[in-house]
């Protein structure tokens, strides 16, 4: 996983709330096998009319935020299905944060575990960053171990993360390597709770 | 057993550590697997050079993809492809598989339960986030993404932050066409879609005391849709009950052991939850949704409301959004809301109970599928539902008021197989979700119980029992054929 620690990145605002993942990667997508390839397909319903042609009242396809790698949204972002393909789809756009008030729990886990750093902002941070957005296009730095999003101008909003997840974050660590280590608790606990096999 | 709420007491008999920040290690003792959210996960395995821990506590089932006209003729070559690919994978890591041809196949949360396989005091996951479903049981159940999915494989544990819990008590005098659907409906209509978030609820209360273990199962399959991870119900002689004799469950001595320990789940009189929240369902009417999220609902007898009357501006804003997708009025009446396509059954409402309702509406309504209802759909939610409701001829009730009588699967829950709408059909659906597209692109969904759908079907709107019957008097059965 690619370690994450200071970012630069320009943001792209999308101010919906309970942006759920059935609308961040359609179920049509969810039947390849890979974990690559999805970027194409973020957000499609709301970037591509029926037609196939982008939709240009979607803010991802407005040219002035092309290249962007951050992701301005409202709370409780990620709800819904478990699909870690959202998770994926965000990446392979090229993602690399998603600045937001809250977000549903598995989508939080599934982007921590992608390198995506989901960072929590108080909810007038973000109105903030959403009132800026108004005045056009605007770069932040995102600095995971001081916690911080900042604008060029030196504005600065504190986020909010699990310490063990900014550390893993920060690591770019494999969460099965890091269990691995426990190897000797996971063989201990099964001698003391032993389980039978399913049988019927 | 440890002290505290249900939750403490699962917690604590499954921590295998404690690990740095303050992350817990626990053990997972059932894990659920299906074809959508697993091929990665092995692969991954395999990239890594590892292999699968507990093998023998793993289950993997093919619900999402399958046709269910005819399971095994899949069109799909990419369905067909991510079919094939389980089964090489549980052929690989020697996982006990459900295929096509077998009689206990079905939606992975409905063969779970009722094969006997979900038990109370376990820990169960699932790359699905409908595995809240589980918790019926006093089981924490909770939906994983994939790389978790490839965690539980190598390493039959999880990383989980300390668990806050959320003391849900559902209290009153439920009216008696008031079901389970309605209830979880009208508890998120209530407080939210994400007053969940970052909680494991605990059902409790006399409502959920008189619940059957398929009404538990339908309640707790929603908690998501509140944003909680998981919601549990503890074990008592209901549950017990439904569990005893089935193939998985534990036989004679075994049995009674796992009885007692199972009395000791309940939380302790004295148990602390980080929250909680009333539900008093005395006043609450058959629900349907509106909108696009499933806390966008109104009572039967209500009306779409008026974006005006949210006072939070981006409230506001995504109720315009939502009136202008679903394509409503403020102000139409529920009753008035016509139907286009009807789906009875999903993890949520394609239980026997649920068949069994739905049927009943038929059988009294006693009309055909309005002609306005270009697809009425059941399908149940597993191979053994299947069986049982034939057994009791509800087939031919559906059959011969105009349903289609499908095979099991998923189907127009998510619609990944061919069972979708149209853009700008207009569904009462027995499913989940009512997000944008969830059922076909442009599809507009409308949550509601198997018993509202039936009704939808069978009148070509919404409409309930005190009105139907009304209706009934006074102009007969006008699309003929009685059933
Ligand atoms: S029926 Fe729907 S919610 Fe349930 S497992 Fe299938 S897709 Fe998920």
């Amino acid at each position: 996983m690619q370690p994450f620690d200071v970012h630069r990145g320009l943001v792209v605002p999308l101010d919906r709330p309970n942006v759920d993942t059935d609308q961040i990667i359609p179920k049509q997508f969810l039947k390849r096998i890979e974990r690559t390839g999805f970027g194409d397909f973020l957000f499609y319903h709301w970037r591509f009319r029926p037609d196939g042609t982008p939709d240009p009242a979607f803010v991802l396809n407005d040219p002035a935020y092309r290249g962007a790698t951050v992701l301005l949204a409202r709370e409780n972002f990620g709800s819904g299905s478990s699909r870690e393909h959202a998770a994926w789809a965000l990446r392979d756009y090229g993602f690399r944060a998603v600045l937001a008030p809250s977000f549903a729990d598995i989508f939080y886990n599934n982007a921590v575990k992608n390198g995506l750093l989901p960072a929590q902002l108080s909810a007038e941070a973000v109105d903030a960053l959403f009132a800026r957005a108004e005045d056009g296009p605007y770069w932040v730095t995102i600095d995971l171990a001081a916690q911080t999003v900042a604008l060029d101008d030196g504005t600065t909003y504190a986020f909010r993360i699990h310490p063990e997840h900014r550390r893993r974050l920060l690591a770019g660590e494999d969460d099965i390597g890091v269990t691995e280590r426990y190897l000797a608790a996971i063989k201990a606990y099964e001698r003391t709770h032993p389980l039978p096999p399913l049988a019927p | 057993m440890s002290h505290g709420t249900i939750v403490d007491k699962i917690w604590a008999d499954h921590l295998v550590a404690r690990g740095e920040g303050g992350m817990d290690l626990l053990y997972i003792d059932l894990h659920l697997v299906h074809e959508v959210t697993s091929p990665q996960a092995f692969e991954g395995l395999r990239l890594a050079g590892r292999t699968v821990r507990r093998p023998d506590r793993t289950i993997a089932t093919i619900d999402h993809n399958v046709p269910t006209d005819d399971p095994f003729t899949i069109d799909d070559p990419i369905a067909r492809k991510q079919i094939d690919v389980l089964r090489e994978n549980c052929r690989a890591f020697g996982i006990p598989l459900f295929d096509l041809d077998s009689d206990r196949r079905g939606i992975v949360h409905i063969i779970g339960p009722e094969l006997g396989l979900t038990q109370p005091g376990m820990t169960i996951v699932c790359g699905d986030s409908h595995t809240s479903t589980h918790g019926a049981f006093g089981a924490l159940a909770f939906g994983i993404g994939t790389s978790e999915v490839e965690h539980v494989l190598a390493t039959q544990t999880l990383w989980q932050a300390p668990p806050r819990t959320m003391k849900v008590t559902i209290v009153g005098r439920r009216h008696p066409a008031v079901t389970a659907k309605d209830i979880v409906l009208g508890l998120i209509a209530r407080f939210g879609v994400s007053f969940g978030r970052g909680y494991i609820f605990e059902y409790a209360g006399d409502v959920v005391r008189a619940m059957t273990m398929e009404e538990r199962m339908t309640l707790c399959n929603m908690s998501i849709e509140a944003g909680a991870r998981a919601g549990l119900v503890a074990p008592d002689e209901t549950t017990f009950a439904y569990l005893k004799g089935r193939p998985y469950a534990p036989k004679g001595a075994a049995w009674e052991a796992a009885v007692h320990r199972w009395r000791a789940l309940a939380s302790d009189p004295d148990a602390e939850y980080d929250a909680e929240v009333t539900f008093d369902v005395s006043d609450l009417k058959p629900v349907v949704t509106w909108g696009t999220h499933p806390g966008m609902a109104a009572p039967v007898d209500g009306a779409v409301p008026h974006p005006d009357h949210f006072a939070d501006p981006a409230e506001r804003k995504s109720v315009e959004r939502a009136l202008a997708y679903m394509d409503l009025r403020p102000g139409t009446k529920i009753r008035d809301i016509e139907i286009d396509h009807v789906f009875i059954g999903s993890c949520t409402n394609g239980r026997l109970e649920d068949l069994r309702a739905a049927a009943a509406v038929i059988r009294r309504v006693g009309r055909r599928v309005h002609p306005r209802v270009k697809r009425a759909l059941v399908v149940p939610g597993s191979k053994t539902v299947k069986r049982q409701a034939e057994a009791e001829g509800l087939h031919e009730v559906f059959l011969q008021a105009g349903f289609e009588w499908r095979e099991p699967g998923c189907s127009m829950c998510l619609g990944m197989n061919p069972d979708i709408a149209p853009p700008g059909a207009r569904v009462a659906s027995t499913s989940n979700r009512n997000f944008e597209g969830r059922q076909g692109v442009g599809a507009r969904t409308h949550l509601v119980s198997p018993v509202m759908a039936a009704y939808a079907a069978l009148f070509g709107r919404f409409a309930d029992w005190e009105e139907d019957a009304a209706l009934l008097s006074a102009v007969g059965g006008e699309h003929g054929a009685t059933v």
